[in-house]
């Protein structure tokens, strides 16, 4: 990793610099390398998801449109949402029918209510986003404080216990946390509704009161995992020649962890922000069922009850898409940001 | 992400050879908080075992004269809406939540580390194709392919089970591909091939017994989240089925009575807990013991203060 080719992240940089230098390594040719190898590595993991979501209903022992009537139901209804879900054709037919419609935004209708998946979809992202994102929010809050102390305090008492306060914050189950803090919050203290969803644009001051406690439920464990990622890239940082080299010159402590280790530090932080908000996006199924909160994960656990497999689907693929376009933007942002992945 | 330092681990193995050094289990005993893990860990699987010969009541033995009981030397956990004991449902839904962590992790253990073995030994064409697949399912969010999978085949303990082992497939599979792409070009592994030993002795004697520490690990953690999934699952009515108590189930039934029997979700949350603590604790512990360059230092304070 030595013999740099660019410039490393100068502590002198204005913020002027700074922007025509990502704006410059935005058009390095390694950059677009990086770019068009994560476009095509991503396109290809997506047509095997779209696969996948496919493939889940072939698995549907019997018949999934019989399954899914139940069991009063006229020939007539029978055939239309055969014929509707396309079940009556061949399977490769079938299958490249899928991925067309895919593409194209169309994941073929709800097998209960018979609107398009799509929009049921979309309707239900806000909600899940803004929990996601809160979520992530809360968790980065928790995780940069303690993160960093436990890596300045590295093998002490301090160290320690942050650790195994992490450990037991990736152990908790999340929902058991959710209906702790309404034990406590809601029915106890009486301050904060125990569920429900305000859409922000109605009312900005509900839609925060509503998104307080999943979001800290959800950001508690998030922030648990994210700090064993912050303590780990500061102590990285901190073993670093440069932070020696300024710490040698003399730099205050306050200085030193400013300029040379907290900046270098936020790359791989980044990252893992990136993959926790993609997780979020899946992962917070349970949470959502306990605040009753009308999110994808919410829909999903419907959508199983009533075997509504065009939903499942739809949700099951777009939470992978989504996660594969985050994943790359994170790799293309990692590639921007730090000139050292330019060499590989 | 991975990098090898291939010589130095296997001369420190070899330095070690030549005195006693401390055992695994040993070494991952001094530390206090991977003994107080191994402790918990043994206790649940006591609980697993034995729980419905310790319980006190029957698991599913109702009375209503005694429901909604908080706490108390008659019902340490106190009892549900139906006057079930939770101490008693608590302890006996132990074994189900260790079979079902046990045999998913076991059937993601076995597909995975072959797929990663295969993957990272051949390379090539094999190793594309096989870590693509092993791409595509690390991009579903894990519950959410697990609740789908569980939609398909039926919710149920197999289902469950089946569910969970199959999201955890991919991490094994690429914790074993990125070790045997390490010790793939050791020397021990370059000549045997050279001798014209067939390939899969190699991997079942050589590739193996060297990967082994991170899978090892890997599995620890993946029964820590098992344990999360299963109960997730149960939570949502889709993994064990009552009347069979479960720590998720529990936790679903508490929800109605939160202001009421702060107990009912306290104690089965603190099961689940407990248990993927024990789990967490135990894989980060066996991480740095099973970590070559980690435990030549362990062992020598280990040696010293002897």
């Amino acid at each position: 990793m030595s013999s740099t080719s660019g410039p490393l992240t100068g502590s002198t940089a204005t913020a002027v610099d700074e922007r025509s230098r990502l704006q410059r390594l935005a058009r390095h040719p390694v950059t677009h390398f990086v770019l068009v190898r994560g476009v095509l590595h991503t396109a290809v993991v997506l047509l095997g998801v779209m696969v996948v979501t496919f493939g889940l209903i072939l698995l549907v022992p019997g018949d999934p449109v019989r399954i899914a009537l139940g069991t009063r139901y006229s020939p007539e209804t029978y055939d239309a949402l055969r014929a509707a879900s396309g079940l009556d054709r061949p399977l490769a037919v079938q299958l490249g029918s899928y991925i067309g419609h895919a593409v194209t935004g169309d994941l073929g209708v709800s097998f209960r209510s018979g609107e398009p998946v799509t929009a049921l979809l979309l309707q239900r992202l806000p909600a899940t986003a803004s929990l996601a994102f809160a979520g992530v929010v809360v968790g980065l809050l928790l995780a940069i404080p303690a993160g960093v102390y436990s890596a300045l305090r590295e093998g002490r008492v301090a160290d320690a216990v942050i650790r195994v306060t992490s450990q037991v914050g990736v152990s908790v189950p999340d929902f058991w946390m959710g209906i702790l803090l309404i034990t406590l919050f809601s029915s106890t203290l009486g301050w904060l509704p125990s569920s429900g969803y305000t859409p922000f644009s109605e009312d900005p001051a509900g839609w925060l009161r509503n998104l307080a406690l999943p979001a800290v439920t959800v950001g508690l464990v998030a922030g648990s995992i994210m700090t064993r990622y912050v303590r780990s890239a500061v102590l990285e940082v901190l073993g670093s020649g440069w932070v020696r080299t300024a710490r040698s010159k003399g730099l205050p402590q306050q200085q030193v962890l400013r300029r040379h280790v907290l900046r270098n530090a936020v790359v791989p932080v980044v990252t893992i922000v990136g993959i926790q908000m993609a997780t979020l996006l899946g992962g917070v199924v349970v949470v959502e069922v306990v605040f009753a909160w009308p999110g994808l994960g919410r829909l999903t656990y419907e959508a199983v009850a009533a075997r509504d497999y065009p939903v499942i689907q739809g949700a099951v693929l777009l939470m992978g898409a989504l996660f594969l376009l985050i994943n790359l933007l994170v790799d293309v942002l990692y590639a921007v940001v730090d000139p050292r992945i330019r060499q590989r | 992400m991975t990098t090898s330092l291939p010589t130095a681990d296997t001369s420190t193995e070899m330095v070690e050879d030549d005195a006693p050094r401390p055992g695994t289990l040993r070494l991952l005993l001094r530390n206090p908080v991977s003994l107080a893990g191994a402790v918990v860990l043994l206790l649940v699987v006591l609980a697993a075992v034995l729980g419905p010969t310790l319980a006190p009541y029957g698991a599913n033995d109702t009375d209503v004269t005694r429901a909604l009981q908080g706490p108390s030397g008659a019902h340490w956990f106190g009892t549900d809406d139906l006057g079930r004991d939770q101490f008693s449902r608590v302890l006996v839904a132990a074994r189900v939540s260790m079979e079902v962590a046990l045999v998913s992790v076991g059937i993601s253990l076995v597909v995975g580390v072959g797929v990663g073995l295969v993957s990272g030994y051949l390379g090539g064409v094999t190793d594309g194709v096989l870590m693509r697949v092993v791409d595509v399912l690390f991009a579903f969010p894990v519950l959410l392919l697990a609740l789908a999978i569980v939609a398909v085949l039926g919710p149920g303990l197999s289902s469950a089970t089946i569910a969970i082992g199959v999201v955890y497939t991919p991490i094994f599979a690429r914790v074993a591909r990125a070790s045997t792409l390490s010790v793939r070009n050791e020397p021990y592994v370059q000549a045997s091939r050279t001798m014209g030993t067939g390939n899969a002795y190699v991997v079942w004697h050589h590739v193996l017994p060297n990967i082994s520490g991170p899978v090892i690990v890997q599995t620890s953690l993946s029964l820590a989240f098992a344990i999360l999934s299963e109960a997730a699952l149960s939570f949502l009515g889709l993994g064990v089925q009552p009347p069979r108590p479960s720590w998720g189930r529990m936790l679903f039934d508490a929800q109605d009575f939160v202001g009421v029997a702060w107990w009912m979700s306290v104690f089965p949350g603190l099961a689940i807990l407990l248990t993927t603590l024990a789990f967490n604790l135990v894989g980060d512990g066996l991480g740095q013991v099973l970590d070559p360059k980690r435990r030549t230092a362990l062992a020598a304070q280990a040696g010293g203060r002897r």
